[in-house]
């Protein structure tokens, strides 16, 4: 942590609030998964460090490495953008498949395909 | 000019991420984004996304405001149903919405935002149909949910995009 040092008080106290707020929510989201007893449910719980968390992270990222290079630092952007890009590919992934799981097995409290009784075989309605 | 530039804003955007991944915008690194932003989407060409044309502008920054303001709001409300979760059993639950918006880039669009708001995840959508289900965390005010998502998210889109 010698970067931190460096840092005039002024910028580090920010820095340090943005990060302490990141790193909490996302710890937050990660007690969800032991917390929440459905799988549905915890499909909520690591949104929380994808959105907030990853924000806020990078912003004290960029706050840091722009005051100590003192010139404006702007590529965390792309990880923010990258991280809210992906997160719907690998959340609809889970959820489809504990859905489609759910149906083959006929657990009563998951909602049918409206169109018929059939499950979806084909995977393609996204 | 459409031949050599077939995906203008895509090839825009690709520039931008080389700069900003190089954080440089000397002419060398420019001129080397450019080459590479056009080369890029002419292979775009090859895989024949669904092209569309935003219509709206003014309503994008709207929408991004709407966004914003609900991510930090869910955020908070998602936070408190965690906290509370050993207390007080979570009520949540799937919620059928009926969606009249058929753009892919469009759909894309609302899967990220909502998957970015915690507290919503989009499960799955039938295209023939047009029913979008989506689990939400805390069903507190149930029916307001889907009137919420068309208005709020939908008809912007729809706007934007159709």
């Amino acid at each position: 942590m010698s970067h931190l040092t460096d840092l005039p008080t002024w910028a580090a106290i920010p820095v340090c609030i943005l990060l302490l707020a990141g790193s909490a929510i996302t710890l937050i989201g990660s007690m969800g998964l032991i917390r929440l007893k459905t799988f549905y449910g915890r499909l909520h719980a690591p949104t929380l460090g994808a959105s907030a968390g990853t924000v806020l992270i990078c912003t004290a990222s960029m706050i840091t490495f722009a005051v100590l290079q003192n010139r404006w630092i702007l590529h965390e952007v792309l990880i923010i953008v990258f991280v809210i890009l992906t997160t719907p590919v690998t959340l609809m992934l889970l959820g489809q498949s504990a859905l489609y799981r759910d149906r083959i097995e006929g657990k009563n409290d998951v909602p049918r395909k409206a169109t018929g009784e059939q499950p979806d075989t084909t995977g393609m309605d996204i | 000019m459409r031949y050599w530039f077939p995906y203008p804003l895509l090839s825009l955007a690709l520039l931008m991420l080389w700069l900003l991944i190089n954080q440089s915008v000397s002419p060398g690194q420019i001129v080397l984004g450019t080459a590479l932003a056009v080369a890029f989407a002419w292979a775009m060409v090859n895989l024949q996304p669904d092209k569309t044309r935003l219509k709206n502008y003014r309503r994008i920054a709207v929408l991004a405001g709407h966004v914003a303001v609900d991510v930090v709001r869910s955020n908070i409300a998602v936070m408190g149903v965690i906290l509370r979760a050993g207390k007080r059993p979570v009520n949540s639950g799937f919620v059928a919405i009926d969606i009249s918006l058929r753009d892919e880039n469009a759909l894309a669009l609302l899967a990220c935002i909502l998957t970015a708001t915690p507290g919503t995840a989009w499960l799955e959508f039938d295209r023939q149909t047009g029913v979008l289900m989506i689990h939400v965390l805390d069903l507190e005010n149930g029916a307001a949910w889907s009137e919420l998502i068309r208005n709020r998210y939908e008809a912007p889109l729809k706007e934007i995009f159709e």
